[in-house]
């Protein structure tokens, strides 16, 4: 119980250590950390358009952020979910203009960007699996590899002079949130997030409910027990890892199908990337990293809203530093907890 | 041939970054410490020798910047995982994403945009070697940094395999409980390595700004992941990791040289990386790393 006090309070320690290592930042250029940090949050959390912001940003994050975590569980490092989103974006998009008739339309889409990112995932996990090239090269290899083949292909679909497709018929579009909560009226929160919950909870189910979640598991934690009770690693981790492309690849409709309905060169902002620090704060917990995903789609959107005072480019580097104390307060936390045991 | 000539300095010119990379991460691995922090410490190299070239308006205090920006990440790195020995991959990436999105903050912070700098002073060329009149290789020979490059090679076969240091080092990286019953410390041993690491990645970043004299956000563009393959291409040993960078610098040049014949531009651009997975596709069974590479040393948990 102690064990779990302790462990499950790291995370928190470490945002804390974060955000404090943000406030000297921002009082070297001159500014009030304190100040800075009240208006994000009233801004985030105070008023229905900034909630529906903070969903919006986190609703790709929850996606990331279960990518990265399946991959940990399996002990497989995914570093490729920006890629695999990218290409799961425009993959949604393509199916989105296809001729099809409307419910069918919408459907393809999703169909198409898990397909894509999965697809993406796989390959590094299948080359892992058979040459036992390393998962975090070829993964981050791919990132490059997928800029520049959305870029390539969208030579003969992009508008002119543009780097974005056409918009996407009506019905492919998720509708946005403001429709069903007035609240929330004007924010680009739209229906993907509930999609990114029940993947949450999808996720949940597999690991701790399944069969196979538990292989995934085992894997993860002694891939040698695994072996001999006859779980073939390489095999799961491969798995992991197209499971783990899928959640990613649908992390692009939040963008592409509930908010501009056209897929954009950049849209993805490293939102891929972010997945990493959303799962360690997270602790690679279904349900922890929808709250993690929470908090750094609130810290995205708080940078854009203080950006005219500290450059909201201080965020992008707090999110390595959560990383750097996340992993380090475990570290503490887990020999503390093995002293008091 | 003088298209080989010109294709062969533009190899080289290219290998240099990810050389110096390269056989820096060498010594962190040969000591059991992944660093794939590779990428954010030449990032935040090109930036200190910017500010370094900018300030003070001479290259070499670009180039002592970028080294001190290097061993100032590589402690980073060692303090995460050595110090807390946290797991190291993750450490590197905490380090890549810390350093990428610190660079853009302190680019805004001095020049008011965050996607690149003012022109600054590249390194000079030292005409004495240059002047040796061969034709295409005699400027890049010229270039003191390639030069402190092959010089960087030669010294780190040296140290790895003839010195003291580096057979220290490699015990520790294959059997850090046996070293430390030596009475060897696994912390000083593994920091030094990572310190080497950083301060030749940082300096590759100064080769990157120098050359293109500014800094761009992401102007690494992948290439510590490149250098880190390169490393195991070469088999953990700097002379290895060298040739395999050649190789890489090959591939790089040739898709230059490649550019405007009408092959599409971003199929060329996915060169360097598709060629960096087929060369760790092609070392099936080849590759044995360090035997503690990516294992935290705790002597609290022994076994």
């Amino acid at each position: 119980m102690k064990r779990r006090l302790l462990l499950g309070s790291a995370p928190f320690i470490a945002v804390a250590l974060a955000l404090g290592a943000g406030a000297v930042f921002i009082l070297a250029i001159g500014e009030s950390p304190l100040e800075l940090y009240g208006i994000m949050a009233r801004e985030c959390f105070g008023r229905g358009y900034g909630i529906g912001q903070t969903l919006f940003k986190a609703t790709p994050l929850i996606l990331t952020g279960l990518a990265v975590a399946i991959g940990f569980r399996t002990g497989v490092f995914n570093i490729g979910a920006e890629g695999q989103m990218v290409l799961g974006g425009f993959a949604a998009a393509m199916a989105g203009l296809l001729p099809l008739p409307g419910p069918l339309r919408l459907a393809a889409a999703l169909l198409a960007a898990a397909l894509a990112g999965g697809a993406w995932g796989a390959l590094p996990g299948l080359l892992k699996a058979r040459f036992g090239a390393h998962e975090v090269i070829n993964t981050m290899m791919l990132n490059f590899v997928a800029y520049a083949l959305v870029a390539w292909m969208g030579h003969s679909v992009f508008e002119h002079a543009t780097v974005r497709t056409a918009t996407l018929p009506e019905s492919a579009w998720l509708p946005r949130l403001g429709a069903f909560f007035p609240a929330l009226h004007g924010s680009p929160a739209n229906l993907s997030l509930l999609l990114a919950l029940l993947a949450a909870l999808g996720l949940h189910l597999l690991l701790f409910r399944t069969r196979l979640g538990y292989e995934l598991r085992v894997v993860g934690s002694n891939p040698a027990a695994g072996e001999y009770g006859g779980i073939a690693p390489g095999r799961a981790q491969a798995l992991a890892l197209a499971i783990s492309g899928a959640a990613a690849g649908l992390a692009g409709i939040a963008f592409v199908l509930g908010y501009k309905h056209y897929f954009e060169l950049g849209f993805s902002a490293g939102a891929g990337f972010l997945g990493i620090a959303v799962a360690l704060v997270g602790r690679n917990h279904p349900f922890g990293v929808v709250v993690a995903a929470l908090f750094f789609g609130a810290l995205s959107y708080g940078g854009l809203v203080v950006n005219q005072r500290v450059p909201k480019e201080l965020v992008d580097a707090l999110q390595g530093l959560v990383i750097l104390f996340a992993i380090a307060t475990q570290q503490v936390m887990e020999r503390l907890a093995r002293r008091l045991a | 041939m003088m298209e080989l000539l010109l294709f062969v300095a533009a190899a080289l010119r290219i290998s240099v970054p990810y050389t110096l990379a390269a056989v820096g991460a060498s010594f962190s691995e040969r000591s059991g410490v992944i660093n794939i922090g590779l990428e954010g410490t030449m990032l935040n190299g090109a930036l200190a020798y910017t500010l370094g070239a900018w300030f003070t308006g001479d290259p070499w205090m670009g180039v002592a910047s970028a080294v001190a920006a290097g061993l100032a990440t590589a402690a980073l790195h060692a303090l995460v995982t050595i110090g807390f020995r946290a797991d190291q991959i993750t450490a590197g990436l905490g380090i890549n994403l810390l350093s990428a999105g610190l660079t853009k903050f302190v680019l805004t912070e001095v020049f008011h945009s965050s996607s690149n700098s003012p022109r600054v002073e590249g390194l000079p060329e030292w005409p004495a070697f240059g002047a040796a009149g061969i034709p295409a290789l005699g400027p890049v020979l010229g270039t003191p940094l390639v030069l402190m490059t092959a010089g960087v090679v030669v010294a780190g076969g040296w140290l790895a395999f003839r010195s003291t240091f580096g057979l220290r080092l490699t015990a520790i990286g294959e059997r850090p409980e046996a070293a430390a019953a030596l009475g060897l410390s696994v912390a000083r041993h593994r920091t030094l390595g990572v310190l080497i690491s950083g301060a030749l990645a940082g300096l590759a970043g100064a080769w990157l700004a120098s050359e293109q004299h500014s800094f761009t956000d992401s102007m690494t563009g992948g290439r510590g992941y490149i250098a880190l393959a390169a490393m195991i291409v070469g088999r953990w040993s700097p002379a290895g990791a060298a040739a395999a960078c050649l190789l890489f610098g090959a591939a790089e040049a040739l898709q230059i040289s490649l550019q405007g014949s009408g092959f599409p531009g971003e199929l060329l651009q996915m060169l360097p990386y598709l060629v960096t997975m087929l060369a760790l596709v092609g070392l099936i069974g080849r590759a044995t790393p360090p035997r503690a590479v990516g294992v935290p040393y705790d002597p609290e948990r022994l076994g």
